[in-house]
């Protein structure tokens, strides 16, 4: 195997100081061409896939009438036959909660809930692999990050909210703490099992019951999670999954019996929600898209702003609402970063998901790939500048190169609409105040991003980004202890930490 | 012929091994021969305690929080020796769910104790609990697992290595529970425990000037004089309760640190 010389630091730009000096030259040096790894398959052997699924209802098995196909969109490879569920299917699935929240679930004591949620995380630890598998078969996110960050999430969330079980008077004093009741869950394609985890952690710790419903491309995960939840012994109808599409979802929206929306998506259909449930009473948390700036000043660690960039926009294909889609670069490092970030994209990995080398994996589905492709184009058509660094794409499956554009003006789309793919815009300025005042011009404010060495800098600017979460000098960092969610047009309500109890409790006062 | 059992020798819990007294002395208790632990004992004890808990302090609370569910873990593993050791099955399942309990609020602890202050000026300020360091806990006589788990648990939580003397009558649960405390992941010396009298133990440990805290739950009449002994090097003194559980029992043994930083351009 050759050692390609790119990797070797003396070659690299060294930073600090001399990176003002670097001429435009060095963004010439050579990057190979040819990335030639030995394939480090995982192997799939951990998993077994059934044929076909049907709903999880009652703690059984619900026989869907209708089905469609679950694929792999590394190879479009068909996995599963899985139900579409329908308003029929979304009725049994709340019938069974609101009698198990009824029946029982409600009014255990709030050790013995954390104890079957502290089983739930124990069970998740214990077949992550399995899961990490299934969960880049079906999504097409590369092994290393399901293996490495959705799976040790996913069960420090239950971890941590079994905790919370029985201390909601800790959390809350001088104040009652009741369950809501039944929710309703609808969560996303980018992080299934993590996604749920958010959603039925925290629900289970408070005391209430679920429905859930898993994003149409990606359901096997969740179906795989209710075998979790049998080894776990949950009593029947805690928690119902039902698949399908937007239609299920809808279903699930607009029945009388639940108690609580909580929706990860699209800002489009989380407003849809926002107005169907309006006058109903329903308690309701959006967690929608997203358009993070990721704003490096000039005196920021400029490798580490680059390695930052990169996990920002191209961590799980950059399909993660919170991704720096928005660069802004201070104007007098803009040549050096730009030249930095060019030479770095071209030593990522593209390719199949189950490989360990992998950094970049399969888009998630047709549909997406397409609004990419549309969104890029429209880059290209209003006059942004284009780099993709030279890449072998598979031939079967659904695939993007990794995207910078430069040149980029505000009043673009890909400026401005979340595009939800590993395309990068990059935009300048010059003072603190125009980075915030850039930064914000967006309806969205789900997360930012700020590179600088000076601490008072770093404060100042989080005082003023009207984001949920702002990183510094690092990007895409989760945990569970630590409240997550948005402001404007990016939803309400936060999931993580203390204040991710409040949406799953109602209070007597 | 029926075969003859192997008897136990019941030995202290010091830097994760299991050593005799270096006097050499046992007493009797519940029957049995128990280590009789002396004043150096309790000093290498306390040594082990301090070179234990800078690991223990820096590990991330997530995983403070796993390993004490272990120990609950291996406590339930075991509830039917415990149950023979102590006043039975229900004192048992309440000492594994309060280890549970204790287990949940490591990392939840900073956002119910600490928080950020909003001071009149361009800084950010914000106060996070820390661990006081080397805690000394005199286990109470009665309930003899629950009182010792009652006392040991939010020390343990909160970051700090513990030296704890066992229930003086009724010390062989104590030993258990060190058994169950060597087989799961809760770092050796973060948890040292001692058997032997109270009288002549307690005020080894409140002088010490290397133990940062007291507990003084099962100190009885000698309360008074230990308290001024842990005047000499300022020590956080508790008069805990032998059955309660509280975040506010984690509170006694940490320090709350507050930091200023400017904002500005």
């Amino acid at each position: 195997m050759r050692i390609p010389t790119a990797l070797n630091p003396t070659v690299l730009t060294p930073s600090g100081a001399d990176v003002a000096e670097l001429d435009k030259s060095q963004r010439e040096v050579a990057v190979p061409g040819d990335w030639t790894y030995a394939s480090a398959p995982e192997s799939r052997d951990v998993v077994r896939i059934a044929d076909r699924y049907g709903h999880f209802v009652g703690g059984e098995w619900l026989e869907p009438g209708e089905t469609y196909e679950t694929i792999a969109p590394r190879d479009e490879e068909s996995l599963a036959e899985v139900g579409q569920g329908t308003p029929a299917d979304v009725g049994r699935a709340v019938a069974a909660a609101r009698s198990a929240f009824a029946d029982g679930w409600s009014s255990l004591p709030g050790s013995e809930r954390a104890k079957y949620l502290f089983r739930i995380a124990r069970l998740l630890q214990e077949r992550s692999r399995e899961f990490a598998v299934l969960e880049s078969l079906n999504g097409g996110k590369p092994i290393k990050e399901s293996r490495d960050v959705d799976l040790p999430l996913a069960a420090a969330h239950f971890f941590y909210y079994a905790g919370w079980a029985d201390k909601l008077e800790y959390a809350f004093p001088n104040r009652r703490p009741r369950p809501v009741g039944v929710a309703g869950q609808i969560i996303p394609w980018n992080f299934p099992l993590l996604m749920l985890a958010w959603k039925v952690a925290p629900a289970l710790a408070c005391g209430n019951t679920v429905v859930l419903k898993p994003a149409e491309t990606t359901p096997l995960t969740a179906l795989l999670f209710c075998d979790v939840l049998r080894q776990a012994e949950l009593p029947a109808g805690v928690v119902n999954i039902v698949t399908g599409d937007g239609r299920t979802g809808a279903a699930l929206v607009e029945s009388e019996d639940i108690d609580k929306v909580a929706f990860t998506g699209s800002t489009e259909v989380g407003k849809e929600i926002q107005r169907r449930l309006a006058g109903t009473g329903k308690k309701l948390t959006l967690e929608l898209g997203g358009k993070a700036a990721n704003i490096v000043f000039d005196d920021a660690a400029l490798d580490q702003a680059v390695e930052g960039i990169v996990n920002g926009i191209y961590f799980n294909q950059g399909h993660v609402c919170c991704a720096g889609s928005r660069l802004f670069v201070q104007e007098s490092i803009y040549e050096p970063l730009v030249a930095k970030l060019e030479r770095r994209l071209a030593t990522l990995r593209v390719g199949d998901p189950l490989d360990k080398n992998t950094d970049v994996g399969a888009i998630n589905s047709a549909a997406q790939l397409e609004k990419i492709r549309e969104l890029v184009a429209s880059g290209v058509g209003e006059g942004a500048e284009i780099y993709q660094p030279p890449c072998v794409l598979p031939e079967k499956g659904y695939w993007f190169v990794p995207t910078v554009f430069t040149n980029v003006a505000q009043s673009y789309r890909i400026a401005q609409e979340e595009i939800f793919g590993p395309v990068l815009s990059v935009l300048t300025f010059r003072t603190p105040e125009e980075a915030v005042e850039k930064a914000n011009n967006t309806p969205y404010g789900l997360s930012a991003g700020v590179w600088t060495e000076k601490g008072s800098r770093i404060l100042w600017m989080a005082q003023r980004l009207r984001a949920g979460v702002v990183w510094a000098n690092t990007f895409n960092r989760f945990d569970p202890s630590s409240p997550f969610g948005g402001y404007k047009e990016s939803g309400f309500g936060r999931e993580g930490g203390l204040h991710g109890l409040e949406p799953y409790l109602e209070f007597d006062e | 012929m029926s075969r003859l059992p192997v008897k136990k020798t019941y030995k202290l819990f010091i830097g994760g091994a299991f050593p005799r007294s270096e006097s050499g002395r046992t007493y009797d208790a519940e029957g049995q021969n128990v280590a009789r632990a002396s004043r150096k004992d309790v000093r290498d004890a306390v040594r082990a305690a301090r070179d234990a808990q800078p690991g223990w302090a820096k590990a991330t609370a997530y995983n403070r929080g796993q390993v004490l569910y272990r120990l609950a873990e291996m406590v339930e593993a075991r509830s039917a020796e415990f149950a023979a050791l102590c006043t039975g099955r229900e004192e048992v399942e309440r000492a594994i769910d309060r280890v549970v309990w204790y287990a949940g609020w490591a990392d939840k602890l900073p956002q119910v104790l600490g928080g950020s202050n909003p001071v009149a000026g361009p800084y950010f300020n914000f106060t996070v609990p820390e661990p006081t360091g080397v805690v000394a806990v005199l286990a109470p006589d009665e309930p003899p697992l629950l009182g010792l788990v009652t006392r040991l648990l939010p020390p343990l939580v909160g970051g700090n290595a513990v030296v704890a003397v066992a229930s003086e009558t009724r010390p062989l649960a104590a030993i258990e529970l060190a058994e169950a405390l060597a087989t799961s992941d809760v770092p050796g010396g973060v948890v040292n425990l001692l058997t032997g009298q109270h009288a002549e133990l307690a005020p080894v440990l409140a002088a010490h000037m290397d133990v940062n805290a007291i507990d003084l739950c099962g100190a009885d009449g000698d309360a008074p004089e230990l308290e001024r002994l842990a005047a000499d090097n300022v020590k956080r003194v508790v008069r805990g309760r032998a059955d309660v559980q509280s975040p506010w029992e984690i509170a006694s043994f940490l320090e709350l640190k507050t930091v200023w930083h400017p904002m500005g351009q």
